[in-house]
């Protein structure tokens, strides 16, 4: 149980914003991601340490970079790896969504 | 666009493509999000709570100098470096807010709940704590003070709350279950 805290076993550079108390999901779709992250990871489809190494390498690569569009780069990059969502597929579907009309609740 | 909205979307759309492609409902992501949300986090402060019960001594140094009395639990997260546990007795009642934003000791509670953060309870809850509590279903004694304390970046608050009394036998770890994220933050009675 001590390994399983919230920040899903990452800590040090690779924990989540968490300063001062701070919210660590400031935006629905970071706890979504997340939680997309960690039940993929549950079903089996790659384990927590395939998933950490993704997310080093997507910090590296923009260090700037707010954590948790890291963290769904790095979500990205796995799934695409595994050829389970192709960067093509996923390019396709967020233009589609980026088209809805003006207005529309989500 | 900006990064950010550009990321919502690749994150609705990875999510809606994931969902077609059986790989995982809507509602287990929702379900793990209310897990870390509610449970995980919370669950590290009710066993430092079932501890202080069952032990005198690991209670005596938890209210004395919290963070090194929970360091053998390994608990990730950080957050708790100044860590002050304060015990909830007949006489005292103690309810924790962040009056400035949402400082909370994340890694025994999890994530702060949303009513925390929010400004209502954060301003109220210092000037009529009695009122907030009883909207929490809080009723205290008239005797019994009531004493709020504010977190902030520097320290970091946590309710001992007292042990309910049909709970003489129990082991450690079944005491853990009854303690909730509430209790620990003030906002209920066990």
């Amino acid at each position: 149980m001590s390994r399983e805290s919230g920040a899903g076993e990452l800590d040090g550079a690779l924990a989540p914003p968490m300063a001062n108390g701070e919210v660590v999901f400031s935006e629905p779709w970071e706890s979504r991601a997340f939680a997309m992250a960690r039940q993929l990871c549950e079903a089996g489809l790659y384990s927590w340490d395939d998933f950490r190494a993704q997310l080093i390498a997507a910090i590296d690569a923009a260090p700037a970079r707010p954590y948790f569009e890291s963290f769904l780069t790095a979500l990205e990059a796995l799934l695409a790896s595994r050829a389970l969502v192709t960067t093509a597929a996923l390019d396709d579907r967020a233009d589609q969504l980026a088209a809805r009309p003006h207005g529309h609740d989500h | 666009m900006s990064d950010t909205e550009d990321a919502q979307l690749r994150a609705e759309a990875l999510e809606s493509i994931l969902v077609e492609q059986g790989l995982l409902t809507h509602a287990q992501v929702d379900e793990v999000i209310v897990r870390y949300n509610e449970r995980v986090g919370p669950m590290n402060g009710a066993r430092v709570v079932a501890r202080a019960w069952v032990d005198p001594d690991f209670k005596a140094s938890l209210l004395r100098d919290a963070a090194s009395a929970i360091e053998p639990f390994e608990f990730d997260g950080g957050q708790v470096d100044k860590l002050v546990v304060v015990e909830n007795t007949e006489a005292v009642h103690n309810v924790v807010v962040c009056t400035l934003c949402s400082c909370y000791p994340w890694a025994l509670l999890g994530l702060p709940p949303k009513w925390y953060k929010d400004a209502p309870y954060r301003s109220r809850v210092v000037r009529e704590p009695r009122a907030v509590l009883q909207e929490f279903g809080v009723t205290l004694a008239p005797s019994r003070k009531v004493q709020v304390w504010d977190s902030s970046a520097e320290v970091r608050y946590m309710v001992l709350p007292m042990r309910p009394q049909d709970t003489a036998g129990l082991t450690e770890e079944a005491l853990a279950e009854r303690v909730s994220r509430d209790a620990m933050i003030g906002v209920a009675e066990l």
